[in-house]
């Protein structure tokens, strides 16, 4: 037998560096500076969620979702919201389900507002990070405005929203979002046309659209494949089927088309958002019926019925009818999908979680190999990894 | 597409529940069965979203295996299910759907479940070195060791988990099934007299 001299360097990328997004932790096996494999190790942010919601309640268990995937809080409260009330067989008010959309687009932007300058940081842009920073806080404001915290809002609950929006709201949001389409060119004349930005990204971790499908890939990564896939369209849910869009794709599935598409994404939201702040009316925010959703202050005060609802509601909390339902909803990384089963009690019997990110971290091997070491910040960017989603 | 499905061999229970197809299979069969939901045009079941499990354990066949599937083109979710017994494996399937890898070395960490032939059956989820399995319904919620640093040794120690208050567990849940706005002698009240 002929013997084969191995001349490989194994290095440990991360925990902790500051492109690993986190906590991944990356064996890389390299041959001179050309990756021959790369082995993620994750799991170091388990925390145990799925397990911690089995002795919850239902309502006590919308927080936890806002903990996973920890830049797109509402839009994972929206699947978990989604999944409870199917099992319920309830159908929330119209205005809760505009407003549900306005925030989760929100969200999206925010989402994408964080994902496109980090992965521009890893390859070395400064500047996009600073700006893009400032208009995330803006945004944060309305989520303060309407739940009274800037991340982790629990405001998408089974049965409606918490609460709604503040007089004067539907105004603001108009206002502002008649600025931000500007900030987004400003922000592409920075970085698209960017020499540097594009020598690090075009051509590199390209995936196809049938290795998309095979990997279970979702979101901008499926699409920027050039696969027109997207939840909001194909499998609507709350008021997506009210409004028009246009769902971007890309050619070649490359890191810099990724990164078109989150762009585009974002003009996309703004002009949902617009839509829905067009045909939004006045009316109720959650469902009337106080075995599931609890009863106004004023009611408390005066109505003995309204007393015991409440304190039922937030002690033993409400039963679901016995059964299992997966919903899933587009997810500004992807779908994200939630797996609950019920056993006829107020808790949830089993909880499964699917993250978006679980699945896009799998293929970092294969679109890695045989690039430099250098470009696996980029690829992981372009991936918008984020671990509390993926470690659970 | 019910109609297909039910004809697959080893298909036992096709029910549709509000756009979504839940189907109970048996699990010897699980090659032809992903093959077929994948090469039939007709379904084209070409991506595999999830697979996890649900524990039971009063039951004989401890665990629900749970196959998450999506169709792109025809625009259908599919739940598929199997039984599985503590000690039993099955068949894995990341020669039909590379993205089964994580999924069943999750499912092989968090409920012990082995899989034949994958390829690297390891734990994903938990710490180097961990034992027993954390969402099987017998793992409690607080689990077994704690780490800390120790400061004499000058490196990370596993402990048996020390409480300063016990964990509770409250159950809030109502005896009763809620009264019935019924009285005694109302259906007196009612009659014809």
């Amino acid at each position: 037998m002929k013997e084969v001299e191995l001349n490989t360097t194994t290095i440990n990328f991360g925990p902790q560096h500051p492109a690993a997004h986190g906590v991944l932790r990356l064996v890389v096996e390299l041959e001179g500076e050309v990756v021959q494999r790369a082995e993620p190790h994750i799991g170091l942010l388990h925390r145990g969620t799925e397990k911690l919601i089995e002795y919850k309640t239902y309502l006590q268990a919308v927080p936890y979702f806002d903990r996973l995937d920890y830049v797109s809080p509402m839009c994972q409260e929206h699947a978990f919201a989604l999944a409870t009330e199917n099992l319920l067989g309830i159908h929330v008010p119209e205005r809760a389900k505009y407003i549900r959309v306005i925030f989760a687009e929100i969200t999206r932007i925010l989402n994408h507002l964080l994902n496109i300058p980090a992965y521009a940081a890893d390859i070395g842009a400064v500047t996009p990070f600073l700006w893009c920073f400032e208009e995330r806080e803006k945004l944060l404001e309305f989520h303060e405005a309407v739940s009274g915290a800037r991340f982790h809002a629990a405001y998408f609950r089974p049965g409606g929203v918490h609460q709604d929006m503040p007089e004067g709201m539907e105004e603001k949001l108009f206002e502002h979002f008649k600025t931000l389409p500007k900030f987004i060119d400003d922000l592409e004349s920075l970085l698209t046309n960017n020499r540097i930005l594009r020598q690090r990204s075009v051509d590199i971790g390209i995936i196809s659209k049938s290795e998309a499908i095979e990997w279970g890939c979702s979101g901008p990564v499926l699409r920027s494949a050039g696969v027109a896939w997207d939840l909001r369209r194909s499998q609507p849910y709350d008021a997506y089927d009210q409004v028009d869009f246009e769902v971007p794709v890309g050619k070649k599935g490359d890191c810099f088309d990724r990164y078109l598409v989150r762009i585009e994404e974002m003009r996309q939201s703004i002009s949902i958002i617009n839509q829905c702040l067009n045909k939004i009316k006045p009316g109720p925010i959650s469902i009337e019926d106080n075995k599931i959703t609890p009863p106004k202050r004023n009611q408390m005060k005066k109505s003995m019925e309204a007393l015991i609802h409440h304190f039922k509601l937030f002690t033993e909390g409400y039963r679901v009818p016995a059964g299992q339902v997966y919903t899933a909803v587009e997810a500004p990384k992807g779908e994200f999908g939630v797996y609950l089963v019920s056993d006829g009690s107020s808790k949830p019997y089993r909880c499964k979680i699917r993250a978006p990110g679980f699945a896009h971290l799998q293929t970092l091997d294969h679109l890695s190999k045989g690039h430099l070491m250098a470009d696996i910040a980029a690829i992981l960017g372009s991936l918008d990894i984020v671990f509390g989603e993926i470690d659970r | 597409m019910i109609k297909i499905l039910s004809k697959i061999d080893g298909i036992n229970n096709v029910l549709e529940n509000n756009n979504l197809l839940e189907i109970e299979f048996e699990k010897n069969n699980i090659i032809k069965i992903f093959n077929e939901l994948k090469d039939n045009t007709e379904l084209n079941f070409n991506q595999l979203l999830d697979i996890t499990a649900v524990d039971y354990p009063s039951r004989e066949f401890r665990f629900d295996l749970i196959y998450i599937l999506q169709s792109l083109t025809k625009n259908k979710k599919i739940i598929l299910k199997t039984f599985i017994q503590v000690n039993e494996s099955i068949e894995s399937i990341t020669n039909i759907h590379k993205s089964a890898d994580w999924y069943e070395r999750e499912c092989y960490d968090l409920f012990g479940i082995e899989f034949i032939n994958h390829p690297d059956l390891r734990r994903i989820m938990t710490d180097y070195n961990f034992e027993g399995y954390p969402l099987r319904k017998d793992f409690p919620l607080t689990g077994h060791t704690e780490v800390r640093y120790d400061d004499l040794e000058k490196k990370v120690i596993y402990e048996p988990v020390k409480l300063t208050q016990e964990f509770r567990n409250f159950d809030s849940e109502s005896p009763w099934e809620g009264m019935e706005n019924k009285l005694f002698g109302d259906e007196k009240s009612t009659g014809e007299n």
